[in-house]
């Protein structure tokens, strides 16, 4: 079945987020999510600053961010938290204040994204949720002491967290845990004009995706029962981070945004839909 | 050399930055050719989506050179 929708893959540009600086944490590539949410910011005008952990990510980040004219580009490991106060100190020196934040980064052990949850070990489970979810409150609390005017703080789930998709088990249990935590985090910091929000993106071929069983049928499966009858763009899901984070969306927190092709809202597949398979040796 | 080879050729050399006389058939994308481990999923879905073809990951693990990657497209092309 070809794809009978327009996609979108252009980046608009504007004057949005024109004054707004804000950090992006989780590109990996340019296939990542997080970076197509940091050009549809910059495109608007954004000022980013881009977080990296270790040497093979760094140098496939730093020429990107060299690309939107990003001089920030920082080394962090989400579990160890001096390397997370290290980021906020540069950054409250360098900025000053922070208007917004962009959590993509999750973590589990690949032998435990196949298979069953059942099986997933105590060890792995602390540390899928420590990376994936706990992370999230963690640069929240920091972000939000530099954002004395209000701000919009933005992290990435996975329709996984609200019902069972295959393989992706205790990621699953992560990302619930983390759109619960998105609606406690937009109650402690609503007064403070500090919004919390996230996305539910379809899925896409990214390095992280990588990781997870079958996902060439997890794909394709969207793309032949979404209501668009294909899958999203990280241009895509880009626009909506961006529309997230910039005062377009001032009226909107605790809110988990499906950016999927309308894949949440069925519940069966569609009649037309061909039969596939897994592929397997 | 066939065009499938000369495509992957040009994609290794492209995505590894290296020079096209290092990129023999027999070159090991991590021992020879300096990739990393991201480079070899980059590369898997790079030869995926420019061939139009599916490589699961029981046999990516088993394509670490140049000819490995040329004789299992070829193979998924002819197939």
């Amino acid at each position: 079945m070809p794809d009978v929708t327009p996609v979108t893959s252009a980046v608009a540009t504007g004057t949005l987020m024109a004054g707004k600086r804000g950090l992006i944490m989780g590109v990996a590539n340019d296939r990542s999510i997080a970076w197509g949410i940091a050009r549809a910011c910059a495109a608007q005008g954004a000022e980013i600053a881009f977080t990296y952990q270790g040497e093979a990510l760094e140098k496939r980040v730093r020429p990107l961010a060299e690309s939107v004219g990003s001089r920030l580009v920082l080394p962090c490991d989400v579990t160890d938290d001096p390397s997370v106060d290290a980021v906020f100190e540069r950054l409250a020196g360098e900025w000053g204040a922070l208007d917004f934040l962009v959590h993509a980064i999750a973590w589990s052990d690949k032998d435990q994204l196949k298979g069953h949850y059942v099986d997933t070990t105590r060890e792995n489970f602390l540390r899928t949720l420590d990376i994936s979810c706990y992370s999230f409150t963690a640069l929240c609390r920091r972000a939000a002491a530099l954002m004395p005017n209000g701000g919009s703080l933005l992290t990435l789930t996975y329709l996984g967290a609200e019902r069972v998709m295959p393989h992706y088990n205790v990621m699953g249990v992560a990302k619930a845990a983390l759109e619960a935590s998105v609606r406690y985090l937009a109650a402690d910091l609503g007064a403070r004009g500090i919004r919390v929000n996230a996305i539910s993106a379809g899925p896409i071929r990214t390095l992280a995706a990588s990781g997870i069983g079958d996902f060439r049928y997890i794909l394709k499966w969207n793309q032949y029962n979404a209501p668009l009858k294909r899958n999203v763009t990280i241009e895509e899901v880009g626009g909506a981070g961006m529309y997230l984070l910039s005062d377009l969306a001032s009226g909107v927190t605790g809110e988990v945004h499906h950016v999927d092709c309308g894949y949440h809202v069925v519940g069966m597949k569609a009649v037309d839909a061909p039969d596939i398979t897994v592929v397997k040796d | 050399m066939s065009d499938i080879a000369e495509q992957v050729k040009q994609i290794v050399i492209e995505h590894l930055g290296v020079e096209e006389s290092k990129v023999t058939p027999e070159a090991s994308f991590i021992d020879d050719l300096g990739a990393d481990s991201l480079d070899t999923v980059e590369l898997v879905m790079a030869f995926e989506e420019k061939f139009g073809i599916e490589i699961p990951d029981d046999a990516a693990e088993k394509i670490t050179t140049v000819k490995d990657a040329i004789e299992y497209i070829e193979k998924q092309k002819a197939a």
